[in-house]
């Protein structure tokens, strides 16, 4: 007789239904494809970040220091006593449940401790072990535990499952930040040497050669010369980009992804093509730097000091430099740190003059004090003055939607500069339904550090909202092109669009904007920046 | 009155149970939330299994075209082919079906014709099941390969960056023909 179960016999063994146990006693369950390798020790020890060791999060033992818990609590203390934002979230939450439902990682993967409320919870129950009278005496029943190891585990895992977006903070009635409860966390997490190699290796290439790459200058350089090449062949214009140029008058900046990874790397050549056509047009001198290389800022998603450390170089590069303000190309989290960081953490920049479009005079208030301005709001500026010469038709082929970056929309309000830009070079835009842009915009589930390829299961759960509403528009319209502001979304949103709508494509907006430009003294454009035929462009060059 | 008629006329109450069934193999918090929250934005997984196992239900009494059934199926596979299930626990919503359909059809019909009735759907909610292995595999081939694809990228750009590739040359090799 066969051994084999018969179909009753297996179906007994199978229990769909999750114990019903309080999140206090539901111990964490570390799963493959959810969590980013450990931070490599080096690049621990790069930062002169503590406890530098390997480890393995999936092994019993993650090789604490003897004294983690002591480390921690003071950690926690200190930080207390230092921000009073954290003092305030830790108390005034009422768990009414207005941002459990808003989180991307809730709504993807289900687990209830990704509702924000009960992530920050992690974190807020060993404050009231540790820190409140009540918690003390009453323990459990006042939401009270102590600090062991399985907790430190599952603040690991699950602080590395927020991508910092906010989405949550904004349907919060006190205004909680429970962005800044991820990021304090993770801080607490970098004093026992916590971090994962997705953030550790970047900040530490970035602290050492200027950018997360770890490309050195002459690298750098040589990327942007291959670019060159290919504007040449696509425009047979001949582009002479100025490198650490001192006495430019803009310098710009941009995430190192920009440089290195398709299709960002379309968002570069877009950049230069622009630079160049104001050149030539109204003599505007932009420098770029193989120093400053780096507008991402991984430092933010480690620790306060580490980000301002990172942050400082651009800073320190335009003051070499002398230019007279710092034009910013398209990042996401750079922006909330330049936006909401920067000017207390070392600013003011008083050496830079207050940002001025030099060729339409515009003055970009927003940017008053930080002396940086976005380039989408540039350009748009730009457009609006009819300063730029555009032939949206070259884009007609494109059915585009925008995709608003959780930072530079939630962290510093830009919503209609970018679909301004897009509609004036394109002629076909369709926006998302209303519940998934602007300020209540999903996330792309990959930013802050976790667009890494071992955890792909938790980005694509961690995107599905995102992709769910592109799909809307695809199925609806017949958009074919998920446009953006962000060298992360870049990098991301392609594996998120083949897994669940794979007809659709990612690009910079910048790349849209080249695309449409008439440059002065170009030839007939017959390809895409992609080198891809231009759909009846090609045509009329054959005639 | 028969098989179909019945069914058409408990559609709802069916589909509903069903539903229940798949939501209540996530914990109970987020099963009220897939349940309760009616925006398809703001609750993509749960507005996509119910217009599946909607859609699902009624393939069951037309000619079970497979396109149409990965139209239906693919949605809710795709979702929890990533979230935390095994691959028979992911799948074992298709089955349940079954129980949810018998108990229906024997309060309705007499042991002879319920037995017949339950047979025929049953093979086609089997089919339905073969195609969801399918579907299933497709998913996760994806993220295998997604994986890959990014390992791979930054392999080449490594390269790339260390000279160590080159991509067009110019010089072109001097081989004589072997003829």
């Amino acid at each position: 007789m066969s051994d084999l179960l018969t179909p009753e016999e297996m179906k007994a063994n199978l229990d769909y239904h999750t114990p019903h146990s309080g999140w206090m006693n539901t111990p964490v369950n570390i799963r493959k494809g959810m969590y980013c390798y450990a931070s490599n020790p080096k690049s621990v020890e790069t930062l002169g970040l503590p406890n530098a060791r390997k480890w393995n999060p999936m092994e019993e033992d993650w090789e604490l220091p003897e004294n983690w818990q002591q480390i921690l609590h003071e950690g926690f203390k200190e930080r207390l006593e230092r921000f009073r934002s954290i003092k305030v979230f830790m108390d005034i939450c009422v768990r009414c449940g207005a941002c459990s439902d808003k989180c991307h990682f809730f709504i993807g993967t289900g687990d209830p401790k990704n509702m924000p409320v009960l992530r920050a919870e992690l974190l807020r129950s060993v404050y009231r072990n540790d820190f409140t009278r009540f918690g003390k005496i009453f323990g459990k029943l006042a939401g009270a535990r102590p600090m062991t190891a399985n907790v430190l585990k599952e603040w690991w895992y699950y602080l590395f499952q927020c991508t910092e977006c906010r989405r949550c903070s904004l349907f919060c009635p006190y205004g909680i930040d429970t962005a800044e409860i991820t990021i304090f966390g993770r801080e607490l997490l970098n004093l026992l040497g916590l971090n994962i190699d997705w953030i550790a290796t970047p900040v530490a290439n970035c602290y050492r050669t200027g950018n997360h790459l770890g490309i050195q200058p002459h690298a750098y350089k040589d990327m942007l010369d291959f670019f060159v090449d290919d504007i040449e062949d696509i425009t047979g214009l001949r582009l002479e980009p100025n490198f650490n140029k001192k006495g430019a008058d803009i310098l710009f900046i941009t995430p190192s992804g920009d440089v290195f990874a398709d299709p960002g790397t379309y968002t570069c050549m877009g950049y230069m093509m622009l630079f160049h056509y104001l050149k030539e047009k109204y003599g505007l001198d932009v420098t770029w730097s193989t120093y400053a290389s780096e507008g991402g800022n991984f430092g933010f998603f480690t620790a306060h000091e580490v980000m301002k450390r990172l942050n400082a170089k651009m800073y320190a590069e335009a003051k070499r430099l002398g230019v007279k303000w710092i034009l910013g190309g398209e990042c996401g989290h750079m922006w909330r740190v330049i936006h909401q960081y920067m000017d207390t953490m070392n600013g003011p920049a008083d050496f830079l003059e207050e940002p001025v479009s030099p060729i339409t005079g515009t003055k970009f208030e927003n940017a008053k004090s930080t002396k940086m301005v976005h380039i989408t709001e540039f350009t748009a500026d730009l457009i609006k003055h009819n300063k730029l010469e555009l032939d949206p038709s070259r884009n007609d082929h494109l059915k585009v939607t925008f995709h608003d970056s959780c930072n530079p929309s939630r962290g510093m309000g830009m919503f209609e500069e970018p679909r301004y830009v897009i509609k004036n070079v394109c002629n076909h835009f369709y926006d998302m339904p209303r519940n998934t842009i602007k300020e209540q915009t999903f996330c792309c589930g990959s930013g802050s550090g976790l667009n890494a390829g071992e955890d792909m299961e938790l980005r694509m759960m961690g995107g599905l909202p995102r992709a769910n509403a592109v799909r809307h528009v695809h199925e609806k319209h017949g958009v074919n092109i998920l446009a953006n502001v962000c060298a992360v979304d870049r990098a991301a949103l392609p594996a998120l669009m083949e897994y669940w709508v794979p007809e659709v494509d990612v690009t910079g907006t910048t790349e849209l904007v080249a695309n449409a430009l008439l440059m002065p003294g170009e030839k007939k454009r017959t390809t895409d920046l992609r080198s891809e035929p231009l759909p009846g462009m090609e045509e009329e060059a054959d005639e | 009155m028969g098989l179909a008629e019945i069914l058409e006329q408990h559609k709802g109450a069916i589909v509903n149970k069903w539903f229940q069934t798949v939501i209540e193999t996530y914990p109970q918090d987020t099963a009220r939330f897939l349940k309760n929250r009616k925006d398809q934005f703001a609750n993509p997984v749960g507005s996509t299994t119910l217009r599946g196992l909607q859609g699902l239900f009624d393939s069951l009494f037309t000619d079970l075209n497979r396109e149409q059934i990965i139209g239906y199926l693919d949605p809710i596979i795709r979702i929890r082919a990533v979230q935390d299930f095994t691959p028979s626990q992911a799948l074992a919503f298709i089955f349940e079906l079954k129980t949810i359909l018998r108990k229906r059809i024997n309060q309705a019909l007499d042991d002879k014709n319920a037995r017949r009735a339950c047979d025929q759907l049953e093979s086609r909610i089997d089919i339905i099941g073969l195609i969801a292995f399918d579907i299933y595999m497709q998913c996760r081939e994806t993220i295998f390969s997604l994986r890959t694809n990014d390992e791979h990228r930054k392999t080449l750009q490594t390269f790339k960056r260390a000279k160590l590739i080159v991509e067009d040359s110019d010089v072109q090799p001097n081989l004589k023909s072997v003829t």
